[in-house]
């Protein structure tokens, strides 16, 4: 029988999955999707709790969470395509100094 | 195995299929239509009236070279296609067609006429023809060629712009029914007002019908929207580089999901199955006779409006149609609240 | 049983995906296989009866933020990530990379002493019911759901302001 134990586990390795991204990668675009999986973890532990508490605010949470992460993106995405312009790279190492 | 099980299966199949033959038809219909507003006579040799002409097209191309570009990216050219036509097949799934039937008693329970019924099904809708859009992105890209990804980019744009205004016209008519399934929403456009007029929901959405008319033109790529593929400017745009059997398959899926399109406006704006006349278990002729009238719609529109240039779509699709979409999601909204 | 296989299935094709994502130098791939991960999500949120939610985690997530990200990635056409010797050196990213395999370790190990909890603890009302979820979003949660509106405001000038052309 599946219970919140198998979906807590799961989403603990799928943050750790993401945490690995934004450590190995290095190109801005792969750390913002390592920071979508990370999201994304967690909100499948906010569903599974939710449901454990048999409650809607779960749900309601990971709806939130989703904004916040549009959000995040559309200006994430703006930052990198801002960046490429001045150094035409995507790796982070590029982009250490804080003024050009 | 139960017969209700066989007959669901059955059912599946059944629509499986008359997607795949309505595609064919659309092609025959298109042709014939446009012959005939061009003052021509279109085709008539293969069959009665041409009517097997799609048939032949469909031989010629599997008789094609597979062709794929040598700079292409193998994997997601070959996926592309695969893409598109399973999202246009998918969609289709949560659309009831037809009341139950125990096909005369056979069944111990009612078989509803549809693949599927789910909750939220508009939302599914929703979802499935967003993930369209992957097809065609990725098509765009893959082909690595420019006419491919000026094609891809433009209707990744287009069909992220208009979803909008598609949705708020969905949402308006959920405000008024309550209910997110279809089949709750067909049913609550049951009787009549004064005895004459249905209680169809294009009566209380007119602006609502012609918005989503309009996104669902736009989504399905279609002239006077039909910028991904312009061929005076583009060659084929986003399928330039597809021959043979994937390029059919774009093709599947453009009429499919004119389809998919038209009984959605069917179910939720023009009452479904539901008319006068028929007995209720033939309900899916009215249905089937809507849509056809519906598709028959875009055929004409194609072949009647010139193409927009693409700054006016954006400017349309952002300035005009979004606003009206807003305006009538408030006001549909602010109705029900102060009826009840 | 069906229950069983379903979330098997479903966290192999999200694990493999996610760890396929981080560990491809093709951003066009990494973005296709996020996808495939939030498709596994959706499913699981089925098996946790939230349809709604599943839903929305296709239309929002796959749907508009994914085509974002393919957005950029086919008109920057960086289609590789660049090979070379970064300034953290290969020891300290090797650290970085046991540390999360310690990570994962250590979150397993804490949730496995946990006791057993029943998905589902019954109790009346069902937790997919859109409506009940509508109420309480603009009830219970009203103020969060308006500031969301004034953050996506806030995401979209700044979006616009950062990414348009500089004119000097």
């Amino acid at each position: 029988m599946i219970s919140l134990n198998h979906y807590l586990i799961l989403s603990g390795i799928l943050f750790a999955i993401g945490t690995a991204g934004v450590f190995l990668r290095r190109n801005v675009i792969t750390i913002l999707l390592s920071i979508e999986i990370m999201l994304n973890a967690v909100n499948l532990t906010f569903v599974a709790v939710g449901r454990y508490l048999n409650t809607v605010d779960g749900q309601i949470i990971t709806f939130f969470v989703m904004t916040v992460a549009a959000a995040e993106a559309a200006v994430g995405l703006a930052l990198v395509i801002a960046l490429f312009r001045h150094r035409e790279t995507l790796s982070p190492d590029a982009f250490t100094a804080l003024k050009w | 195995m139960s017969a209700y099980f066989i007959a669901h299966f059955l059912l599946i199949f059944l629509v499986f299929n008359m997607l795949v033959m309505s595609a064919a038809f659309m092609v025959w219909m298109e042709r014939k239509v446009c012959a005939y507003i061009q003052d021509r006579v279109g085709p008539n040799r293969v069959g009665v009236e041409g009517l097997l002409q799609p048939f032949a097209d469909v031989l010629k191309l599997l008789m094609k070279e597979e062709l794929r570009p040598k700079a292409a990216d193998a994997f997601l050219f070959t996926i592309a296609p695969i893409v598109s036509a399973a999202a246009a097949f998918t969609a289709f799934s949560v659309i009831p067609f037809g009341s139950e039937t125990t096909l005369f008693g056979l069944l111990d329970r009612p078989l509803p006429l549809e693949v599927t019924d789910v909750n939220v099904a508009v939302l599914v809708i929703f979802a499935i023809t967003s993930m369209g859009v992957y097809g065609i992105v990725l098509a765009g890209w893959s082909s690595n060629s420019k006419y491919s990804l000026l094609g891809g980019l433009r209707s990744s744009a287009q069909m992220i712009s208009y979803e909008l205004s598609y949705g708020l016209a969905l949402a308006a008519v959920i405000v008024l029914g309550g209910s997110l399934s279809l089949r709750e929403l067909v049913l609550n456009q049951t009787g009549y007002w004064f005895h004459v007029i249905p209680r169809w929901y294009i009566f209380l959405q007119p602006l609502g019908f012609l918005i989503y008319l309009t996104a669902g033109v736009a989504e399905t790529n279609r002239a006077p929207f039909d910028f991904p593929e312009a061929e005076q400017e583009l060659v084929a745009g986003y399928h330039t580089e597809y021959s043979s059997m994937s390029f059919a398959m774009f093709f599947l899926a453009e009429y499919i999901n004119m389809v998919t399109v038209s009984a959605v406006a069917t179910s939720l704006y023009l009452g479904g199955w539901l008319g006068p006349i028929l007995p209720s278990w033939l309900g899916w002729l009215w249905f089937l006779l809507k849509v056809l009238l519906l598709l028959f719609f875009y055929v004409w529109m194609r072949w009647t409006l010139p193409r927009y240039r693409y700054d006016q779509l954006m400017e349309f699709g952002w300035k005009w149609l979004l606003p009206a979409a807003v305006v009538n999601l408030i006001a549909t909204a602010a109705l029900v609240l102060w009826i009840g | 049983m069906f229950e069983f296989i379903a979330f098997y299935a479903f966290a192999a094709i999200a694990i493999i995906a996610s760890l396929l994502v981080i560990g491809q130098r093709n951003p066009m791939y990494s973005v296709i296989l996020l996808i495939v991960s939030f498709g596994a999500l959706a499913g699981l949120y089925v098996l946790l009866d939230a349809p709604f939610t599943a839903v929305t985690q296709i239309i929002i997530y796959a749907g508009a933020i994914m085509v974002l990200f393919l957005f950029v990635v086919m008109l920057l056409n960086v289609p590789r990530e660049e090979a070379i010797a970064s300034r953290l050196g290969a020891r300290a990213r090797r650290t970085g990379a046991v540390l999360s395999l310690v990570f994962t370790l250590e979150i397993v190990w804490a949730l496995t002493r946990l006791s057993v909890m029943p998905v589902s603890s019954g109790g009346g009302g069902s937790i997919g019911s859109v409506a009940r979820i509508g109420t309480a979003l603009f009830t219970t949660h009203a103020f969060a759901f308006e500031a969301t509106s004034l953050l996506i405001l806030v995401a979209m000038v700044g979006a616009v302001v950062l990414a348009r052309k500089e004119h000097h």
